[in-house]
């Protein structure tokens, strides 16, 4: 590494930086668990927001027909949907179709093909495809800022008359 | 050479822009960070035209803040439109509805228009000016430098009349935008058709075409009628006819969707807006789906219990066929007028919203009043037609417009008009204007046409007053029909006298039909006649002496930005004054 501090300044740079940081945060105490997880705490709040997802798992679903759960689980459907087709670009990562057969390469990339059943010998694999998986392509995560308190994932609602 | 050219869609429910480099030909529709929570920054295609004026306290500090502004006292676009919906007392929307509306003091504090007394209002113009230079601040944002774009184009309905356009103008000056040009909306979106079709054009368009331009959009429906003519073997474009402004469009739809579902259900405001989104998004499926028979809708209760609060609706394909494709574009005749309620002696002074939902009774009027360029027909024959606006994404709405415009031409001896295929309907007239600014610059085919009206001022005969009886007014014309940009027209002299420290009014009319007038053509009585819509007066006071005569002549110029100016030159001496549109009130 020393030699790359040596011939480039910037990066230099961002090791002092990086290196001050750690510093600091030493000296001072760690940050808060709801800064350090705050953007898992805004698309709580996004989710929220647009498809009230919370309300709909802290509810309690039994003694109500599943009528009455689908009806609110459109509001959810379709409000998370639309935040989770602004915030991600999804893609599947297998491409085949799932019931097909498909087979597993040599050095195939195990984070995106997950083996099940009689899983042994080597590879090239012949299978079906039970789950074509999901990856993400592209991410666009809102700006917060960050003065308000990522912990308020909606506020409580008081209409005056 | 401009380099950085932007065009805005200004529009009365969402706002668009779009950019070039002139030089590398970059650039694109701009995504714009907005509020979508208090302290949420989001990006969208679309500015959703409101403004929430957020009394103090009512969110914490920095929470609106956008990356231009750290501390705004109010919210632009998506979270404006949400939060708005539970506060509508400090709502501003439809602003741009605002600055066409006659009878009103425009550039008064007027919005929002039902807010308390202790909520500090602000004037159409000025909504107007923010939704302006939040888009502004976008661009720069996207570029990440601080660089003024050399020339903006600035769509407005061709609808507007010279006041509106104005008032426009205004707005972009207390935006700060400088090199602003006019540039009218329906036209905007035939050049983002000519740019998608680029050299195909000349096959998908022939000489003696007229083309029709039906824009509706969220808010107002806006007609074009674009004739294809030659001239040295170059094929050229000029607008014949704009439409008059109506108050009518997909928000419309909408919300008659919703006021039907509504029935026999208990919902409060915010629910009921709940439910117009619903509306269009049901919509929207049932018209992407033509196998669908019906769509549900959820509107949940406003508790944290959703289970069980929530309400359910369903919008069928019949109610579809009957509310929204017979409701706004019924089979009726060509010569069938837009209906008028009868006004009640004490109507509130709201937005003058179309009575008529019928928009092919306002297209049939609006072909048949155009008899002076009908070539002896009953009404102008399109020849082809051009959609614009988000609602036409129905296709159904498309195909039945063409169907009565087909029966129409059908009946008097027309043949059949052909759809050409537009560009993307939302986002077409901000593309289009950015398209027209490489135009300007010499390349590609222009529209020409100049004004869509001629303009007269009002003339009182001298005649002794009888009670009871107002005096035919005659109208002199100071500006004919399609003066082009950057002209002007010297009145015939004439005997105009301003009085010097008194402020002069002239009653000001536009037609937006009669073509053959030229300047100093004296009409009788166009107060009475139909082809005449009075509009805000135009006055000045002249600073000296008090009490003293000035003989002047007038004169017209359509200024290069497009905006009518009315001068009085001094008869005797130097003496030049500009004549105001009084936008404050139709009566002075």
């Amino acid at each position: 590494m020393a030699w790359r501090v040596l011939i480039s300044a910037e990066f230099a740079g961002e090791v002092t930086e990086g290196l001050e940081l750690r510093a600091s945060a030493r000296a001072k105490k760690a940050a808060p668990p709801e800064r350090v997880h705050a953007s898992g705490l805004m698309l709580l709040a996004a989710f929220q927001r647009e498809g009230r997802l919370i309300d709909f798992l802290q509810q309690d679903a039994g003694g109500y027909s599943d009528e009455e759960i689908g009806a609110a689980a459109r509001v959810v459907h379709g409000g998370c949907r639309k935040t989770l087709a602004q915030f991600f670009d999804l893609v599947p990562a297998a491409q085949t179709a799932e019931g097909a057969p498909m087979t597993v390469p040599t050095g195939f990339d195990p984070e995106r093909i997950r083996l099940t059943g009689n899983v042994s010998g080597k590879p090239p694999f012949k299978g079906t495809l039970k789950h074509h998986g999901w990856i993400v392509t592209g991410v666009r995560m809102p700006s917060i800022s960050e003065t308000l308190d990522p912990r308020v994932i909606t506020p409580a609602e008081v209409e005056l008359p | 050479m401009a380099r950085h050219v932007i065009g805005i869609d200004l529009g009365t429910t969402n706002c668009a822009i779009s950019w070039r480099d002139l030089e590398e030909g970059s650039g694109d529709v701009v995504s714009i960070p907005q509020l979508t929570a208090p302290g949420t920054v989001e990006e969208r295609r679309l500015l959703p035209s409101f403004i929430y004026l957020a009394q103090e306290g009512e969110f914490p500090p920095g929470a609106l803040a956008l990356p231009w502004d750290k501390r705004p006292a109010y919210a632009t676009g998506e979270f404006a439109r949400a939060h708005g919906a539970k506060v509508v007392t400090r709502l501003v929307a439809s602003a741009k509805s605002w600055l066409s509306h006659t009878n009103i003091d425009r550039t008064g504090a007027l919005l929002p228009w039902q807010a308390p007394p202790e909520v500090e209002r602000i004037s159409p113009v000025e909504a107007s000016a923010r939704y302006l230079k939040h888009l502004v601040e976008s661009w720069k944002a996207s570029l990440q430098k601080d660089s003024d774009a050399e020339e903006i184009i600035l769509t407005v309905p061709a609808s507007f009349d010279a006041a509106a356009r104005e008032l426009t103008m205004q707005a972009a000056g207390q935006a700060g935008l400088q090199n602003v040009t006019l540039l009218e909306e329906p036209q905007a979106a035939l050049y983002a058709w000519l740019e998608k079709i680029g050299d195909g054009f000349r096959k998908q368009v022939k000489v003696g075409d007229v083309i029709l331009v039906v824009d509706v959009g969220g808010g107002t429906t806006d007609f074009s009628l674009i004739a294809v003519t030659e001239q040295n073997g170059d094929l050229q474009l000029t607008r014949m006819a704009v439409g008059d402004h109506i108050l009518l469009g997909g928000d419309n739809m909408d919300l008659t969707l919703a006021h039907h579902l509504a029935q026999g259900k208990n919902l409060d405001a915010w629910q009921f807006t709940a439910l117009t989104y619903g509306c269009r998004e049901a919509k929207e499926l049932l018209f992407a789906d033509p196998k669908l028979k019906k769509a549900p809708i959820s509107i949940p209760g406003r508790g944290s219990a959703l289970i069980g609060a929530t309400i359910k609706a369903e919008l069928t394909r019949d109610d579809l066929g009957r509310i929204l494709v017979d409701g706004f574009i019924p089979k009726a005749g060509v010569t069938e007028l837009p209906r008028t309620a009868r006004r009640t002696g004490l109507t509130q002074v709201g937005l003058p919203y179309a009575q008529d939902p019928g928009i092919t009774r306002h297209l049939g009027a609006f072909l048949a009043r155009q008899s002076r360029i009908a070539e002896g027909k009953a009404f102008v024959h399109p020849t082809a037609i051009l959609f614009n606006g988000g609602v036409f994404k129905a296709a159904i709405l498309k195909q039945r417009l063409v169907e009565v415009i087909n029966d129409w031409l059908s009946r008097d001896g027309g043949s059949p008009v052909r759809e050409l295929e537009g560009a993307d309907l939302d986002l077409a007239v901000a593309r289009g204007a950015v398209h027209y600014a490489w135009v300007r610059h010499g390349h590609g085919i222009r529209i020409r046409g100049g004004t869509a009206r001629a303009y007269y001022v009002g003339v009182e005969p001298a005649m002794p007053s009888v009670p009871g009886f107002d005096p035919p007014i005659k109208a002199l014309c100071v500006a004919p029909f399609g003066m082009e940009e950057g002209t002007k027209a010297d009145v015939p002299p004439q005997e105009f006298a301003l009085v010097v420290g008194e402020p002069t009014v002239f009653r000001f009319f536009a037609s937006s039909v009669r073509r053959e007038d030229r300047v100093g053509d004296m009409i009788d009585d166009a107060a009475r006649n139909e082809e005449f819509e009075e509009v805000a007066p135009i006055e000045t006071t002249l600073s000296g002496e008090s009490g003293k005569l000035v003989p002047v002549n007038l004169q017209a110029a359509v200024t290069e930005v497009g905006t009518l100016e009315l001068r009085c030159l001094e008869k005797e001496g130097g003496g030049r004054w500009k004549l105001e549109m009084n936008v404050r009130t139709k009566d002075g």
